[in-house]
Formats: structure tokens, C-alpha cells, sequence
């Protein structure tokens, strides 16, 4: 297996009121090329703090300690100096055409004044070269493979006229769009029916297995991350607390907190909360 | 009697030019103290019913009762005060408040704009809305973008109970949040419940919250109901080709446990 990403005693603290909040305390972890890696944790663990420091988007001001390594294949057309190990923050793989990310808050994934068809056709144009007609026409066939119904008008549509799971599939499309080496899917499928969730799933799997697309999943729903993951991080308190195949992670977790978050997951066999409160019509 | 009687409603957009019904003569109606989930595939109109309940956006066709009263009838002060029995939660609470306002600020805008307490008074009401809620007090004054998902999601459930509502419509509210955090904000909304006999129309994709918390379920597609009826009973043994894909669909999280 070749390491993609090498991330070693990563730290990143932003400041609140003059105060230094600790996001991450020195997270070490390999991403392998071609691998499903889900990470999971409860909310405000840091998370998207990881997957953003790896792409090289914190905010500014947040405070960076560590390394952060890329390995690209020079087909990913990559300098080469890309290729050699870098120190944080002074290289980056090109956002949209390596790294293909899906953002916790769709807002921040699509400009509410453009039609979402021109959103993804500037993708490809910009990172592919593709002329307007041909730009548009991959466009029609993403929003086809994200499963969003009618596309010859979505195309036209404005962001508004797009239900919660639409503009998610609009911000995956967009995403997936110039073919990246890595996709970062930050909670991406969080507002999606379980039938799309399949069949996004199925995508998914399909461009790490056909076009060797490498995967960061982050998903509060562990069913979901099971699913789709080689292997799954567990993040607690800015630490990696656990790193482990998914079949481990599920049937022996070492760490107690990891059981616990499997305990809490709300299946379709687990007892209704409703019977516990008493509650009745 | 029914708390909120829902009848017949319709409304069409249009895509590509042609109109189409994103609700189409929906019709259902939630007691009080009861729970309703509305499921459905993506695109399906449950966000669009949510908007029509709340009046956010007119129906084309169809009827809203709430508490006995025509709600679509209702305006100015008649329609302020049936509003503030009326309240609702979204998935993403930062998109709903201005970031940097503070908590305080968050849940002093409902106590002062339906005259609930003076202002004299507010600061006390506040802190016992956050307790409410399970939050420090301490916490009244960050910043909305300076507390984590899960704690803006119970500030936005303060908000909501402010104003002492009779039902609260919350759209994929707990979808956002992390199985512990989101665990904790159901038992909330149950408790809630239990005490002040709150109603919710529960809408999320999630077939396994809504087995855990709902009493009934209806189940959208396209805009029409498809089928409905007590959740566990629906949600274990679906009827409607949609209802059986969603179930079939879900993601099973198995284990061999000890
Ligand atoms: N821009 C910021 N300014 C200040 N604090 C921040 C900022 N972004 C994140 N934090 C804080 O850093 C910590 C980690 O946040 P992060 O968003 O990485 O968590 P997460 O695991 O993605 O959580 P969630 O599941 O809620 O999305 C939290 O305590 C959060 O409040
Ligand atoms: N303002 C609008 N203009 C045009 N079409 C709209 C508008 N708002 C919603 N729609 C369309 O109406 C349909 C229903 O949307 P709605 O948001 O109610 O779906 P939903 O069931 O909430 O889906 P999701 O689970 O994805 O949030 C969708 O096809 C959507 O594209
Ligand atoms: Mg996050
Ligand atoms: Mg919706």
C-alpha cells in the first residue's frame, strides 16, 4: 500500500476571546491511496478541524502545529515538488482538481446566485479545460449519477429551489466533478433518504474502485461509515483515540468510548426511547 | 380533538417551465402531546409541508386548522399570537440565527417580540430556558458560533419553548448531530413532551429515530401520502413500494455482540 496523506502530531487551535481552544493535540495518521477511511467522534471532536487542516483550509488565524505530507501520483498532475514530503502549510494539493471536498454546511459548498449546473460546469472548465458545451453536458451527467431527478432542468435551478438532500447530491456532484484523488465528504449524506444514501454509497464505491479515488468519510451515523470503510478513526477531544478495520472497530473495539458510540447508534431493532419516557397519545 | 388538522393541501412550483405539485392534497392531523414523523425520499415535500405549517409560504389549495382556529385565515395580531404557539426547529441552527449574536440575545428576541416577560425580568427567564435545556447559564453570553453543534441545537429548542408552544415542527433537526449529543436532545424533546404536552411534526430521514421518538408516521412520495399509520407497526412492516424501498434501504449496523 502507498501512504496518499501523512499526517504526524497534527495541532490546531483557534482562539475564542483572547483563549487558545485546542481542536486537535497531535493526531498521527496514514491515508492510504485507494482506501475507504471513515472517521467518526462525537461533535466538536475535531473532525472537520482534521479534514480541513489536511486540505489546507483552516481558517485564518487558527494556530497549526505538525506536518502534513502528500504523496500524489504525478498522474494527478501534481509538481513535483508535490510529490516530495512537505512541511505544513506550504504546499497543498489544488482544491476541486486533487482534493474534491463536500462541506458540513452545503451553503459553503454552493453560491446562492448561480444556477448549480454552471456551478459545476466552472469545475470542469477550470480544472479539466472543457469548453461551455462540453462543460455542461458532464455537468448533466453528474447531477445523473448523483441521482437528482429531471437534471436537464436542475441544471437551471438556483440553490433555493432545492430540497435539503438535492443541494447535498448538487455539492457531491460538484465534488466528484474533475475526477479528484481524494474526496473529503464531511457529514455529506446527513440529509439524505436511505435509498439515495445507497445509492451515493454505490457511487462512492464505484469511483474508488474504478477510477482509484482515495476516500475521508466523516459521518455521525456509524451504520453509514460502516458500510462504506476499510478501515474507521475514532476521534474524541482533538485525539485520535482509535484506528482500526471496520470489522475490528464494529466487533472488538479496545477503546470503552468507541463501544459507547456504538451503543447509542438508534438502529431499526433498537427499543423505542418512547417506551422508556412512558409517552402516549 | 386534533391540535392541528391539515386538509387537501397543495403546492406546485415549477421546473423546466411546467409546473409540477411538490404537495400534493396532502392531508393528515396531529393531537396534542403527540408525535407525528413525516418520512419520505429526498424531494419528496417535507420541508415544503414544514414551510406551509409554519406559514413561511402560501398553499395553492387546502386547508390549515391549528388549536380550532382557520390558521390560513389568521393575520396581523390574531396571527402574531397563534404564531407564537406555532414554533419550529431546522437542521442547521447557524443558518437560522445571526452567528455572532450571543445565546442571550438568541432567546431574549421571542420573550420580548410576544411580550412574554419584562424586560426587567428576561435575564432570569433566560437562564431558566438554558437550565430548561440542559446548559450552563455561563453560556448566555458566547457567541452562537462559539458553542459546539449539539449546544446550538438545544439553544434552538430554547428558543422554541420561549414561548410556551403547543406544537413545534422540527425538519431534520437532530440530523446534523452526533449519536450521543443527538440522543440526549430526543430525550429532551420527549421530556419536554411528557411535562408540557408539546406536539411535534418530526421530519427526518432517519426511519431509526423515528421508531425511537414518534407515535405515528406518514410516509411521502412525490408529494402524496402513501401510506401512514402507527411507526413501529409501519416502519416493521411497510405496505407501500416506497415504504418498503426506505426500509430496505436503511444502513444495519451489525455486530456480534457478546
Ligand atoms: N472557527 C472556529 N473558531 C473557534 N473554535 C472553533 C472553530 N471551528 C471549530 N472550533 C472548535 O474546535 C473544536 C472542534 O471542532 P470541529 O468542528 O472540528 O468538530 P467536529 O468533530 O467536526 O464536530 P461536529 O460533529 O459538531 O461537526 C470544537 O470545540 C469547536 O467549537
Ligand atoms: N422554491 C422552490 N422553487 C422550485 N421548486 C422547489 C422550491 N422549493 C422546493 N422545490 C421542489 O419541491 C420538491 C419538494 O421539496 P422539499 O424541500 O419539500 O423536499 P424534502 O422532502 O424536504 O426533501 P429533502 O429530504 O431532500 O430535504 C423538490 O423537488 C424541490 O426541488
Ligand atoms: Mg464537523
Ligand atoms: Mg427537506
Amino acid at each position: 500500500m502507498t501512504v496518499l496523506l501523512s499526517i504526524r502530531n497534527l495541532k490546531v487551535a483557534y482562539r475564542r476571546d483572547g483563549v487558545a481552544v485546542q481542536a486537535l493535540k497531535g493526531v498521527s495518521l496514514d491515508v492510504e491511496a485507494g482506501e475507504r477511511l471513515a472517521i467518526i467522534g462525537e461533535s466538536g471532536s475535531g473532525k472537520s478541524t482534521l479534514a480541513l487542516a489536511a486540505a489546507g483550509l483552516l481558517a485564518r488565524g487558527a494556530e497549526i502545529g505538525g506536518r502534513v505530507d502528500w504523496f500524489l501520483p504525478a498522474s494527478a498532475g501534481a509538481k513535483a515538488e508535490d510529490r516530495q514530503p512537505s512541511v505544513l502549510a506550504t504546499s497543498h494539493p489544488l482544491l476541486g482538481r486533487e482534493i474534491g471536498f463536500v462541506f458540513q454546511d452545503p451553503s459553503s459548498s454552493l453560491d446562492p446566485v448561480m444556477p448549480i449546473g454552471k456551478q459545476i460546469a466552472e469545475v470542469t472548465r477550470t480544472h479539466l479545460g472543457l469548453g461551455w458545451k462540453d462543460a455542461c453536458a458532464k455537468a448533466k451527467t453528474l447531477l445523473e449519477r448523483v441521482r437528482l431527478p429531471d437534471p436537464s432542468s436542475a441544471l437551471h435551478a438556483y440553490p433555493h429551489q432545492l430540497s435539503g438532500g438535492q443541494k447535498q447530491r448538487v455539492a457531491i456532484a460538484a465534488a466528484i466533478a474533475a475526477g479528484p484523488t481524494l474526496l473529503i465528504a464531511d457529514e455529506a449524506t446527513s440529509a439524505l433518504d436511505t435509498i439515495v444514501q445507497a445509492e451515493i454509497v454505490a457511487l462512492i464505491r464505484r469511483l474508488v474502485s474504478e477510477d482509484g479515488m482515495t476516500l475521508i468519510f466523516i459521518s455521525h451515523d456509524i451504520a453509514l461509515a460502516a458500510a462504506l470503510a476499510d478501515r474507521i478513526a475514532v476521534l474524541r477531544h482533538g485525539e485520535l483515540i482509535e484506528l482500526g478495520g471496520t470489522d475490528q472497530i464494529l466487533n472488538a473495539p479496545r477503546h470503552a468510548y468507541t463501544r459507547a458510540l456504538l451503543d447509542a447508534h438508534l438502529g431499526l431493532d433498537a427499543n423505542p426511547l418512547l417506551d422508556r419516557q412512558g409517552v402516549s397519545a | 380533538m386534533s391540535l392541528l388538522a391539515v386538509s387537501n393541501l397543495t403546492k406546485r412550483y415549477h421546473r423546466g417551465g411546467k409546473p409540477f405539485a411538490a404537495v400534493d392534497e396532502v392531508s393528515f392531523e396531529v393531537g396534542p402531546g403527540e408525535t407525528l414523523a413525516l418520512a419520505g425520499p429526498s424531494g419528496s415535500g417535507k420541508s415544503t409541508i414544514a414551510r406551509l405549517v409554519l406559514r413561511l409560504i402560501e398553499p395553492d389549495a387546502g386547508r390549515i386548522g391549528f388549536e380550532g382556529a382557520d390558521f390560513l385565515a389568521l393575520s396581523g395580531a390574531a396571527l402574531r399570537a397563534r404564531r407564537a404557539r406555532l414554533q419550529m426547529v431546522f437542521q442547521d441552527p447557524l443558518a437560522a440565527f445571526n452567528p455572532r449574536a450571543t445565546v442571550a440575545r438568541v432567546l431574549d428576541d421571542p420573550l420580548r417580540i410576544h411580550n412574554i416577560a419584562s424586560r426587567a425580568e428576561r435575564p432570569r427567564r433566560i437562564a431558566a430556558l438554558l437550565e430548561r435545556v440542559g446548559l450552563d447559564a455561563g453560556l448566555a453570553a458566547r457567541a452562537i458560533h462559539e458553542i459546539s453543534g449539539g449546544q446550538r441545537q438545544r439553544v434552538a429548542i430554547a428558543r422554541a419553548i420561549a414561548t410556551r408552544p403547543s406544537l413545534i415542527v422540527l425538519d431534520e433537526a437532530v440530523s446534523a448531530l452526533d449519536v450521543s449529543v443527538r440522543g440526549q436532545i430526543l430525550e429532551l424533546l420527549l421530556d419536554l413532551q411528557r411535562r408540557e404536552r408539546i406536539a411535534y411534526l418530526f421530519i427526518s430521514h432517519d426511519l431509526g429515530v423515528i421508531r425511537a421518538v414518534a407515535h405515528r408516521v406518514v410516509i411521502l412520495d412525490a408529494g402524496r401520502i402513501a401510506e401512514s399509520g402507527d411507526a413501529r407497526a409501519v416502519i416493521a412492516n411497510p405496505q407501500s413500494p416506497v415504504g418498503k424501498a426506505l426500509v430496505e434501504a436503511a444502513p444495519r449496523l451489525t455486530r456480534n455482540r457478546p
